[in-house]
């Protein structure tokens, strides 16, 4: 199908096309989640608010998922060069950096739980929960996409000449990495520098 | 199909069949989806339809209970989203279907198994919601579900919030399809500004539908999670903010009007030029004014809260934009006028509902304008006055351009014509109905009538009475039009008259090859040099407008030469759509009802489903590798057998 | 009510079935409907109606001239029986006609744009020496307070003529419900458009009546099951009329003699034994201290007001005693589901004759 790709009218693959418009629609999909988180910032219904963010730690895992964007590059630029042992090793450093951010984000789950902030305790730990719990849905589903991109490359059902499977998976990746920049830096470090300042 | 000689990739192998039960089922044919659609779509129009007659029975007399409350709140609830989210929205979905590719000479869509996939998941969202009758009540919410009625459990809400939600991604699949499809498909020298209006308006609405859609799941993700696992989102006890679910409700639904209406005006953009025998009249206008109600249709969503807690500035902005979104409406309804004026008009039933639509669209933008004019609005809102408004929108509007549209492409889809003298008795009957119907309801809402109310107070007088009366009566005449309508659907498609490839002297490209459609569309891509490509193959127009015949050879698509010559690349049948969007019923009753065996169940479905899907490759033998593999043997015999 | 509609509304008129000219209806409209949205009778329901005069004119002749165009259009193009089968003159359009049909609908609008911005100003603010009500939606009921004259009511809401009365209103008070309220609407056609009430936050409506009357109205806003039976009835009396009401409300019950049935009604309200709840728990009759009203209407004037139950039944002996036996015969209500509603008390002959006295003396 690849063929089809220069026969298409705007000449981009079908599949990279439909995965740009589906990432368009996924924005405005966490944008109404910012807005309520936003909206709600301060009815914390006399539970924790803004205050119980980690800055440091929640920093260090930002960071890491961040790096995972950079090996995500580099899987592809080793696939566009047919390097499949080195496209796989890249693989699995970006999945093993989503994994270890996903286990970050339970880790701060469970803490605030502990300090008295569950899902039902106001709007505004409902809001953070569930804004930060689809984005780390989005980050599993990805790392799913990034083992099955490895494992299909292994069994030689993902081959050398299609690196456009990893640039898809790579787009998508980029993007849910692109939306905890805004997230981190719309849910966590602006509430909690007001708080301070 | 004979592909017995393909190697097979996928897993559990993969359905051969294109015909019958099987070949339905598994099919990735756009026309066969189409079909499914438009099949499915009566269906539960015919539900929706009787809902409503519960309505008009229980609301014929004043004090009358027919049904209980609480069976009627369940009824018009299901009334609302039957008819826009299972019946306009998806019969739109049919249209798509069948005519996008063939009006922008393609051979199918970009994702033929996508495609399938969101037919299936329209069918089980359906059948998820109709469910719930069965399974402690339906819905009695309301179609806007506004919070905090929706998360108290009695209301039901949750079947509709997951409902809406797996309608919602059957939807978004879809319009990522149908604008990749748009996008990257067209013929070779279609461009944008010789597409025909139908394909704009059907982007347009796809872009709709991609930024409105994840607002509502968002908004129902709430809901539901509030319903079901106690968050916190709308519960005013611990600051919860209602008004917060009317916005995002709104931010959908008014784009979401656009997405009922402007697949109608494209219809209408085809059918009245072609059976006025010119060119649409303005045809840049018609385009520009549709994108236009696109845009500015997400600017105005606060015009159906002018009644709800927002302030003063805020309902002054949105009056202005609501006022402002008349202007591109307007263009349109002249444009259309404007195309019949000097034309030699042909009064068929396609014909016949078109010019209903602009009729009756005008009457329900008018009223539309008065909405605008906030203090009044106060009293028109949320009585029977929007209940006439909005019906002469999306009834006397979107269902009499989809109608217009099924008689018209009808002979596309059967090569035989539906029956003229039935059409005219389903039309006239339709107009009067519908008038009948709704009509009156402009004038008990301004008497007093609020709507959704399970009870004609007598105390609102004999003459809301008598209206009330008018609009059930009314309902009894449209109901025998409707079973015109399906006899004459039935009868045609036994033994319809024959109708050619070409039997309204049309303009755009579907008409270039035979009716009905061949299994692969065009025997050979058509190359497109004029906007109305086909009636440009047929006519010559000298610079003052003045119309030269060209000699024979209509249509180039009918040399079985080209045949020969063409590697014809079809996609193969699939059990996977189908496998995987059953996945969404374990999914949805966990969400409904909080189980989470449940919930883990259908996400393990479902993405079993995906690797199925994934792994097997669109056609046999196709590995997404041009290099190594040679043309499939077995689509090339599909191709042949017709 | 449903059975047995009261004479003060069964003005039917059957002859007019047979008017079905449409312009005859329309000017019958205004005949017996009062709950008319086209019949003002205060400063708050006149605004709205001076916009939307001119602009159903305007929204007419629009009407006319588009419709006209159609008509025409069909009747002077269609293809005529000696028609040579040519096809006619292809236009592709005009660039002058698209603009004037762009400029000349953009124009109106915006003339009727700026009037609608001022109104919205307009009905908008609060009003000088404005009385207070201050008015919650609970399922399925209005309540009234007054905090002027620490003043509740239920259903029937009274307003001195001539004054311009000022709404606060919230959905259902968190304090002392089960019900954490949903929305509702506030809507008396005749005296002002609606006004949604939003449970946790507070909204505004001015209502003036400049006539002496009752004024009908009902929820507008969909609350679910007896969101229908959710009726307002605004009670405008001239200054005196309302001085003597307030007075009659300010003055609290007095509990009937010992020995009587209406005695024993009263103490089965606060205590009605056999673990069954008590009146008491949800509903007041103040008789000394402070007035704090349960979760149902205030009783202690209930025989002041006409009717009860959402205002969809007369206060009469024999309704208040179906009410009391088998409320939800009357109503539908959840309580059992979600205890919002009257409960069925299951209470015995004797009880009821108790009770049912007791109410009527609450006068």
């Amino acid at each position: 199908m690849s063929t089809e790709a220069a026969t298409t009218t705007l000449g981009i693959d079908h599949r990279k096309l439909g995965m740009w418009t589906f990432l368009g629609s996924e924005f405005l999909f966490f944008g109404a989640f910012v807005s309520a988180y936003l909206l709600y910032l301060d009815t914390t219904a006399g539970g924790p608010g803004v205050e119980i963010f980690d800055i440091p730690f929640t920093s260090i895992s930002s960071f890491v998922l961040l790096m995972s964007s950079l090996t995500m590059v580099l899987a592809h630029h080793a696939h566009t060069q047919g390097d499949m042992r080195r496209m796989r090793l890249w693989i699995l450093a970006t999945a093993g950096q989503g994994a270890v951010f996903l286990g970050g984000q339970v880790f701060e789950f469970s803490v605030f739980v502990r300090e008295g902030m569950a899902l039902d305790t106001s709007p505004f730990a409902s809001s953070f929960y569930v804004l930060t719990g689809f984005h780390g849905l989005h980050v599993f589903v990805g790392i799913l996409l990034l083992c099955s991109l490895y494992a299909l490359s292994l069994t030689g059902k993902v081959k050398p000449n299609q690196d456009l499977k990893t640039e898809m998976i790579g787009l998508y990746w980029h993007f849910v990495d692109i939306i905890w920049v805004i997230i981190f830096t719309v849910v966590y470090l602006i509430p909690e520098i007001a708080v301070i300042g | 199909m004979s592909s017995t000689t393909t190697e097979r990739t996928g897993y559990a192998g993969r359905p051969r069949q294109r015909d019958g039960f099987m070949g339905w089922i598994t099919t990735t044919d756009h026309k066969k989806i189409g079909i499914m659609y438009f099949v499915t779509v009566l269906v539960f129009f015919t539900l929706g339809g009787l809902e409503s007659g519960f309505i008009r029975w229980q609301l014929g007399q004043a004090e009358q209970s027919v049904l209980s409350e609480e069976v009627y709140n369940q009824f018009f609830t299901m009334h609302g989203i039957t008819m826009v989210f299972l019946v306009v929205m998806p019969l739109s979905a049919a249209f798509f279907n069948y005519l996008i590719p063939l009006m922008i000479g393609a051979r199918d869509v970009a994702f033929p198994r996508l495609n399938a996939f969101s037919y299936w998941g329209y069918l089980f969202g359906g059948l998820f919601l109709y469910s719930s009758f069965a399974l402690g009540g339906a819905p009695n919410g309301s179609w806007v579900g506004y919070a905090p009625l929706s998360t108290d459990a009695v209301s039901n809400m949750a079947f509709y919030a997951v409902g809406i939600n797996i309608l919602g991604v059957s939807s978004l699949a879809a319009a990522i399809n149908f604008i990749v499809t748009i996008l990257n498909m067209r013929a070779p020298g279609m461009t944008f500004m010789r597409m025909p209006v139908f394909i704009w308006m059907a982007l347009v609405t796809n872009f709709l539908l991609l930024f409105a859609l994840p607002i509502i799941a968002v908004a129902l993700f709430m809901l539901n999670l509030d319903a079901v696992f106690g968050t916190q989102f709308f519960e005013p006890a611990t600051g919860g903010d209602p008004i917060l679910y009317q916005h995002l409700f709104w931010l959908f639904g008014h784009p979401e009007v656009y997405i009922m209406i402007l697949p109608a005006m494209g219809i209408i953009s085809e059918i009245l030029p072609v059976n006025s025998r010119k060119p649409l009249f303005g045809y840049a206008a018609v385009v520009f004014a549709g994108a236009a109600i696109g845009f500015i249709g997400f600017g105005v969503w606060a015009h159906h809260m002018f009644t709800s807690a927002i302030g003063p500035v805020a309902r002054s902005a949105f009056a202005l934009s609501t006022m402002f979104i008349a202007v591109p409406t307007g263009i349109k309804i002249f444009n259309w006028v404007f195309t019949m004026w000097g034309g030699k008009l042909r009064f068929n039933t396609p014909m016949l509902f078109s010019i209903g639509f602009v009729s009756m669209f005008t009457i329900g933008g008018l009223s539309g304008v008065t909405h605008a004019i906030v203090p009044h609005n106060a009293q028109q809102h949320d009585t029977y006055y929007v209940v006439a408004h909005f019906h002469y929108v999306l009834f006397g509007g979107a269902l009499f351009g989809l109608i217009a549209g099924i008689y018209f492409w009808f002979p596309k889809v059967t090569g035989k014509l539906m029956d003229e003298k039935l059409g005219k008795l389903h039309f006239w009957t339709w107009l009067l109905g519908f008038n009948l119907t709704f009509g009156p309801m402009h004038m008990s809402g301004l008497l007093g009538q609020p709507r959704r109310t399970a009870v004609l107070p007598g105390e609102l007088g004999s003459t809301v009475e008598l209206y009330n009366l008018l609009s059930s009566v009314g309902y009894l005449v449209l109901f025998g039009s409707a079973l015109v309508f399906l006899y004459n659907l039935i009868r045609s498609v036994k033994r319809g008259e024959a109708s050619g490839d070409d039997p309204w002297d049309a303009r755009t490209l579907e008409w270039i090859t035979p009716s009905p459609t061949p299994y692969e569309n065009f025997h050979a891509i058509p190359t497109v040099t004029h906007r109305d490509e086909f009636w440009h193959r047929k006519y010559a127009e000298d610079e003052a407008g003045r119309v030269v015949p060209v000699p024979a050879g209509a249509s180039e698509d009918h040399d079985p030469a080209a045949e020969h010559d063409e590697h014809i690349h079809m996609p193969d049948p699939s059990y996977w759509p189908l496998v995987q969007t059953l996945g969404f019923l374990p999914f949805g009753y966990g969400l409904v009802f909080g189980n989470f065996w449940l919930i883990g169940l259908g996400l393990v479905w479902l993405v079993v489903g995906m690797y199925g899907w994934i792994i097997e490759p669109l056609a046999e033998g196709d590995d997404d590798d041009p290099d190594d593999h040679a043309p499939s043997s077995g689509a090339r015999a599909a191709a042949s057998a017709h | 009510m449903r059975e047995h509609p009261p004479a003060r509304r069964s003005r039917r008129t059957p002859v007019l079935v047979g008017a079905l000219g449409s312009a005859a209806l329309v000017l019958a409209a205004c005949g017996d409907a009062e709950q008319n949205a086209l019949d003002p009778a205060g400063p708050f329901s006149q605004a709205p109606q001076d916009l939307i005069i001119p602009v159903a004119w305007i929204a007419l002749a629009v009407f006319i001239f588009v419709q006209g165009l159609i008509i025409f259009s069909v009747v002077r193009f269609r293809t005529r029986k000696d028609d040579d089968g040519s096809l006619p003159k292809q236009i592709h359009g005009n660039t002058r006609a698209e603009i004037v049909w762009t400029v000349v609908p953009a124009v109106i609008l915006a003339a009727i744009a700026v009037p609608t911005v001022q109104g919205i100003f307009e009905v908008s603010g609060e009003p000088d020496d404005a009385l207070t009500v201050e008015v919650i939606g609970h399922r399925w009921w209005f309540e009234y307070y007054y905090p002027d004259y620490d003043i509740y009511t239920a259903n029937e809401m009274a307003i001195p003529v001539g004054t311009p009365v000022r709404l606060e209103m919230t959905a259902a008070d968190l304090q002392r419900s089960a019900d954490l309220g949903v929305i509702h609407s506030f809507w008396v056609p005749r005296l002002a458009g609606k006004q949604d009430l939003v449970p946790g936050q507070t909204t505004f409506l001015n209502v003036q009546a400049d006539e002496p009357g009752r004024y009908l109205g009902q929820c507008a806003e969909y609350c679910g099951l007896s969101h229908a039976n959710m009726r307002i009835r605004v009670e405008a009396y001239d200054d005196a009329d309302f001085e003597s009401w307030v007075a009659a409300q300010t003055t609290p019950a007095t509990a009937p003699a010992d020995g009587t049935l209406e005695a024993q009604g009263r103490e089965l309200f606060h205590e009605l034994g056999d673990g069954r709840l008590a009146c008491a728990s949800c509903h007041q009759v103040w008789e000394d201290g402070a007035r704090s009203p349960g979760q149902g209407p205030d009783l202690t004037h209930l025989m002041s007001r006409e009717e009860f139950a959402g205002a969809i039944h007369d206060m009469t002996e024999e309704n208040l005693r179906q009410w009391l036996a088998d409320p939800n015969s009357m109503k539908p209500m959840q309580y059992e589901v979600n205890g919002i509603g009257m409960p069925n008390l299951d209470l015995s002959d004797d009880e009821l004759d108790a009770l049912v006295a007791y109410m009527l003396s609450l006068e």
